[in-house]
């Protein structure tokens, strides 16, 4: 076994408790700290993968943004942040089918796939990945329309919240 | 020659030889070698961490006309000493009712997140941890471990106070990460690359403050806001929240965020330095044939470390000549004012820069610095416009006498 094969079998299996964790501890602001450890293990797994890129915006964006939101709403909505709720509710059985079954098929799809014995070739040497995949989000032959369209969605989203929370009969949003 | 080229790499060789020549497997030893790097270079910045405590409280004393510490060894400098002693052997109190594992942990993250901002640092050409291709947006990453540290200490004190400080200082640091960001990607813009010592080697002959003196300044206002220093020192308004997230810790766990914090402005004025000053470089001296002796790994060592400590001293005149800014105040000054700004600023060096970029390096400086410059003649007027009509809302329009008067 090599050294990257060991630390990707710790770094999974640190990342795959941690999202154990998530679901079955019972206080919410544990939750979230697990989740967070289990984001950045995936952001470990990003940057073994020589992903750079991935990595560091997973944790910007999901450390950085996300997660942060996530506690904050906790802390906001919850009188006593000691939760003692039953943690399911009567839709368990639903998101338990779909989970299965997402696991299922992604299974099925990596089952009949032939790259999973076979080693990636190696990059060039010099070849930077991040110039690669600025020009293939605006290269019309590859990115550009999702790209576009990503965009245009989360500006109606942020318009869409601006006008949420926007109080029209305080005429202003100063109170 | 080696000596003066490349010391890291001539140190690293000579340890992988000596531990091979132990009988023990080369990747272990390049490991082991990797570690010792590392531990060598974290034991270096908390002596400097050490030096900064006494020098952050001379230069506040020389700010309030008092002379700081002056009674342990010349210049008071054996003090800071004093003091790490005093935390160590202070009793170490963990509030009834906090949660012990996130409470312990969070100092640690605060100081993590500090330590790791010097893995990009390119002290010389060849002195650096790694050259990474994405630099600009680790620093936002760890900037986000820091934030987490900040709301884990003070959710898990179970103290009003540390909670309310903690909600409050995170509110500034998500809010000014945008205008962070935007700046950034100025010096990306410009060098066409993230990595730190492409940004550094873009630098010559024109360094970026010249190219961009708005993106400068903006970077500075949102490090200062991302450091939680004063004026924007909204977690710890000692006046109001005793003394915000931190107010529960004591001992070294205090020190550990109070020493984190120096060291984070110290760091950030380095990044200031190495983002619009031209990093290792003297500003073109070294190219210089006369000066051509400058050109080595220790003077360039040392001229980042000049600059950073510059950076950090201009950030300590912000800290202790500025009043604490109101938080409604602070967070509409980064959204309404700010972040509009950095994307302006954005767009407008993306349009200068496809325009000039084909063009010889001094008009590229110049239509950059004068963009710059039109930029923030528009805001200033935008700004004084604004003022007027505000304070004509309270006053009544102003008299021509007053005009006249100089108001």
């Amino acid at each position: 076994m090599t050294t990257a094969q060991i630390i990707f079998l710790v770094v999974a299996a640190v990342t795959l408790a941690s999202a154990f964790m998530v679901v079955t501890t019972r206080n919410l602001i544990h939750a979230a700290l697990w989740l967070v450890a289990t984001l950045f293990g995936v952001a470990v797994t990003y940057a073994l993968l020589d992903a750079g890129f991935l990595a560091v915006v997973q944790v910007v964006v999901y450390i950085g943004a996300i997660a942060i939101l996530f506690i904050f709403a906790v802390m906001l909505t919850r009188k006593e942040m000691r939760d003692q709720g039953p943690q399911l509710n009567s839709g368990w059985w639903i998101s338990a089918l779909l989970a299965v079954l997402t696991f299922g098929g992604l299974v099925g799809m990596l089952w009949g796939w032939r790259g999973m014995d076979t080693l990636a070739s190696e990059m060039p040497v010099g070849f930077d990945s991040i110039n690669a995949l600025g020009d293939a989000l605006i290269s019309p032959n590859a990115f550009v329309l999702p790209f576009e369209v990503a965009s245009v969605l989360l500006l109606a989203a942020l318009v869409g919240a601006v006008y949420v929370a926007f109080n029209p009969r305080s005429g202003d949003s100063r109170k | 020659m080696d000596f003066l080229k490349d010391p890291l790499k001539l140190a690293a060789d000579w340890l992988i030889g000596l531990m091979t020549g132990w009988g023990m497997p080369e990747g272990v030893a390049t490991g082991v070698a990797a570690f010792l790097g590392i531990f060598v270079l974290i034991a270096i910045l908390m002596v400097i961490d050490i030096f900064l405590v006494w020098l952050e409280r001379k230069v506040v004393a020389r700010f309030q006309d008092r002379i700081g510490p002056n009674r342990l060894g010349p210049f008071g400098l054996i003090q800071p000493f004093a003091d790490i002693i005093k935390l160590l052997i202070k009793e170490d109190i963990t509030p009834a009712n906090a949660d012990k594992v996130v409470y312990n942990l969070a100092p640690m993250l605060s100081m993590m997140s500090v330590l790791i901002l010097w893995a990009i640092i390119p002290l010389a050409p060849n002195i650096l941890g790694v050259d990474l291709n994405v630099a600009a947006l680790y620093i936002v990453a760890t900037g986000a471990i820091g934030t987490l540290s900040i709301i884990m200490a003070g959710w898990s004190s179970n103290n009003k106070f540390a909670l309310l400080g903690a909600f409050r200082q995170v509110a500034v640091m998500v809010s000014f990460e945008i205008p962070m960001v935007a700046s950034l990607l100025i010096p990306t813009i410009l060098s066409g690359s993230m990595g730190m010592n492409a940004i550094t080697r873009a630098q010559y002959p024109l360094p970026f403050f010249i190219l961009s003196p708005l993106a400068a300044l903006i970077f500075l206002i949102a490090a200062i806001a991302e450091l939680g220093r004063a004026p924007f020192d909204m977690g710890e308004a000692e006046s109001e929240l005793i003394s915000g997230y931190n107010v529960e810790y004591s001992g070294m766990k205090f020190g550990m965020f109070y020493a984190g914090e120096l060291l984070h402005a110290f760091t950030f004025g380095g990044f200031w330095g190495i983002l619009f000053f031209g990093g290792y470089g003297l500003f073109g001296l070294e190219k210089l044939p006369a000066l051509a002796f400058l050109d080595n790994v220790y003077i360039n060592m040392l001229t980042l470390i000049v600059k950073a400590v510059i950076g950090y001293w201009i950030i300590m005149w912000v800290k202790y000549t500025m009043m604490r800014i109101r938080i409604d105040h602070m967070l509409a000054f980064n959204w309404k004012f700010l972040t509009p700004l950095s994307f302006a600023l954005l767009i407008v060096t993306a349009l200068v820069h496809a325009l000039a970029k084909d063009a010889s390096p001094w008009v590229y400086g110049l239509s950059m610095f004068l963009s710059n410059l039109v930029l923030g003649w528009i805001v200033v007027e935008f700004l004084r416009r604004y003022s007027r009509a505000e304070r004509e809302k309270v006053e009544g329009p102003a008299k021509p006498a007053m005009e006249a008067a100089g108001h």
